[in-house]
């Protein structure tokens, strides 16, 4: 168990190792960074001097160094458009994005666990069906463009929510709808897949020999273990939500980090883009450690058999 | 004395594979819709009734044609610029199906081929390429799409590289595990022995055997990948404007939202949607068709 978690954590390690050689290499192997680093119309001085200040002209692996040395202390530059640590500015937007992705999450699990659970104990009639138009529809449609609609109906027409903006719940209703059904439709889908398993397996059998109603069979004995792998699904795609909601949160005017990033790109401010892409990424490679512990923990099978 | 026939059963006649792909269930819509999309795409300038990228300032905003003030000039209206929003989605269409297409082919040759070096050669290979595909896997693809694009600058040609690179990770991870399988079978393992080098097997054994796997992951991707593109555009880092990308279109469109002009956001967003929907659709019955074992995918 020790070994598995060393080893879970060393991957974890060498992952955000990666992922930080990736993002610095990346900058430097498309262009010269000085570019990016200064605000446009910088003059040749300005450029040396901010090639010296960054060590720009040193070697890569100093470089690397360097990046390294002020990432560790927290530092993840300034940005050029709000004068402020990037650090700073990303978690003033942090619980924003945090807020909105719980809405959406939230959502996305009272359409997906209960149609999948419909669709699984139907399979091949109608609600199987319509479930599946749904989650194709949630798979292929641009999360952008159902905000875009759903601004035109709720907001244009019908008069009912703000169009953009956050404050009050009912700001944050249409764009945890947008968001969120892209994961319904992997939620309802895997509560149908899992739901189809735990129903075909020994002990429902037994339940239903026993002569218990179809109703309590399906609700105390499938449902039940047919949650745990949605659960774990739905907590990595939560981390997930957060960082892929800038389109949604761009058409919203939502205050989050993925605006920020959506900022940062049209400001040509370097520093906030590289920041928001390294918590990211990182946030995402500790919380799969998270969960692979975790499962380790409640299933004995995944420390044995790795 | 028991005489002992033997009856030769002979197996049905198997009907060609191009035969067995027609019968039952061929998603026949989606597939034609994909067909005349491509050939919107190839024939744009033919189709389109007016130049997509040069407006009239004084036909700006016209909605369509059905409605009070649209003119069958502009079947679908025209944009802030006066410019024929059905010329636009026209054009639209080609910039989709070239990147789409050549993205997907670009990150489909790129993880297939990680995918089976992986697989086949194993030991330090594979765990620096499984490494690298664990931490690609970590960065969320949209984001690390807009960060690339950030640093190279908008082209279609930049577009078609970041998504490319964005998007191989899945290929590589289905095709290291179909090709560990392979490698224990015995046609391999004859190869072996009869002195093929890893190249050869790997070129004329391995990969005959995955293509049927990265074609249905590439024509499952072409939806991912066409809605990166148009999400992209939408953020001002896709296809640059003037060009008719779909998602540029809505882009410019969502301004016009407040105060009703519809169709400069519905209709693009149509065109993508229906575009999506049929890969997807193509998609799913080719999985099933092709691969059984992707079933659960």
């Amino acid at each position: 168990m020790r070994r598995y978690i060393a080893r879970r954590i060393g991957y974890c390690l060498l992952s955000l190792f990666l992922l930080s050689v990736t993002i610095f290499l990346f900058v430097r192997v498309t262009g010269d960074p000085t570019t990016l680093l200064v605000e446009p119309g910088a003059s040749q001085a300005d450029l040396d001097a901010i090639r010296h200040q960054f060590g720009l002209d040193q070697p890569l692996w100093v470089q690397y160094g360097i990046f390294m040395t002020s990432l560790a202390h927290g530092d993840l530059g300034q940005s050029f458009y709000y004068r402020t640590p990037v650090l700073e500015l990303y978690l003033s937007r942090l619980p924003n994005s945090l807020y909105l992705a719980a809405v959406a999450m939230a959502l996305s699990l009272l359409i997906g666990v209960p149609s999948g659970v419909l669709a699984s104990v139907r399979v091949g009639r109608f609600w199987d069906s319509f479930g599946k138009l749904f989650t194709l529809l949630g798979l292929s449609l641009p999360s952008f463009w159902v905000g875009l609609v759903l601004i035109l109906i709720f907001s244009v027409y019908l008069g009912w929510l703000p169009s953009s903006g956050a404050g009050t719940p009912l700001h944050l209703i249409m764009p945890a709808f947008a968001l969120g059904w892209y994961f319904a439709a992997a939620h309802m889908r895997l509560t149908r897949s899992s739901m189809l398993e735990v129903l075909g397996s020994e002990y429902v059998k037994l339940a239903r020999l026993k002569g218990l109603p179809q109703s309590l069979v399906i609700a105390k004995h499938a449902f039940k273990n047919a949650l745990i792998p949605v659960l774990t699904l739905a907590g990595i795609n939560l981390v997930i939500m957060v960082n892929v909601a800038t389109v949604v949160e761009v058409v919203f005017a939502w205050p989050g980090i993925g605006r920020l990033l959506f900022e940062g790109v049209t400001f040509r401010d370097f520093p906030v883009v590289q920041g928001v892409v390294l918590m990211g990424g990182a946030m995402i490679v500790i919380v799969n450690m998270v969960v692979d512990i975790l499962y380790a923990v409640i299933d004995p099978r995944i420390r044995l058999g790795s | 004395m028991a005489i002992q026939t033997e009856v030769l059963v002979l197996p049905p006649r198997t009907p060609s594979r191009l035969a067995s792909l027609w019968r039952g269930d061929f998603p026949l819509i989606p597939a034609l819709i994909l067909v005349v999309i491509a050939l919107v795409a190839i024939f744009a300038n033919l189709l389109a009734p007016h130049n997509p990228e040069i407006g009239s300032l004084t036909a700006r905003f016209r909605p369509p044609f059905w409605q009070t003030g649209g003119s069958t000039q502009y079947l679908l209206g025209t944009d802030q610029l006066g410019r024929d929003v059905l010329s636009r989605l026209i054009f639209g269409a080609r910039i989709s199906m070239v990147v789409g297409i050549t993205a997907v082919l670009f990150s489909g040759v790129l993880g297939t081929t990680l995918g089976i070096l992986s697989g086949y050669l194993g030991g330090w290979v594979d765990q620096v390429i499984m490494r690298i595909t664990d931490t690609w896997l970590a960065l969320p693809a949209l984001m690390f799409a807009i960060f690339l694009a950030a640093i190279v600058g908008p082209s279609l040609w930049n577009i078609v590289l970041i998504l490319g690179i964005t998007y191989w990770t899945r290929y590589a991870r289905v095709i290291r595990g179909e090709v560990l399988s392979l490698k224990e079978r015995e046609f391999v393992r004859l190869a072996i022995v009869a002195g093929c080098s890893k190249r050869t097997i790997m070129l004329r054994h391995i990969l005959p055997n995955v293509i049927n796997t990265a074609i249905v992951l590439g024509t499952l991707e072409l939806g991912v990948v066409i809605i990166a593109e148009a999400s992209l555009s939408f953020l001002g880092v896709g296809v640059p404007p003037p060009e008719p990308a779909w998602g540029l279109m809505l882009s410019d469109g969502k301004q016009g939202l407040m105060v009703g002009r519809w169709w400069l956001t519905v209709l693009p967003g149509c065109c993508i949607m229906l575009m999506v929907l049929s890969a997807n659709l193509l998609g799913d019955w080719l999985r099933v068709k092709l691969d059984p074992q992707l079933r659960q995918l």
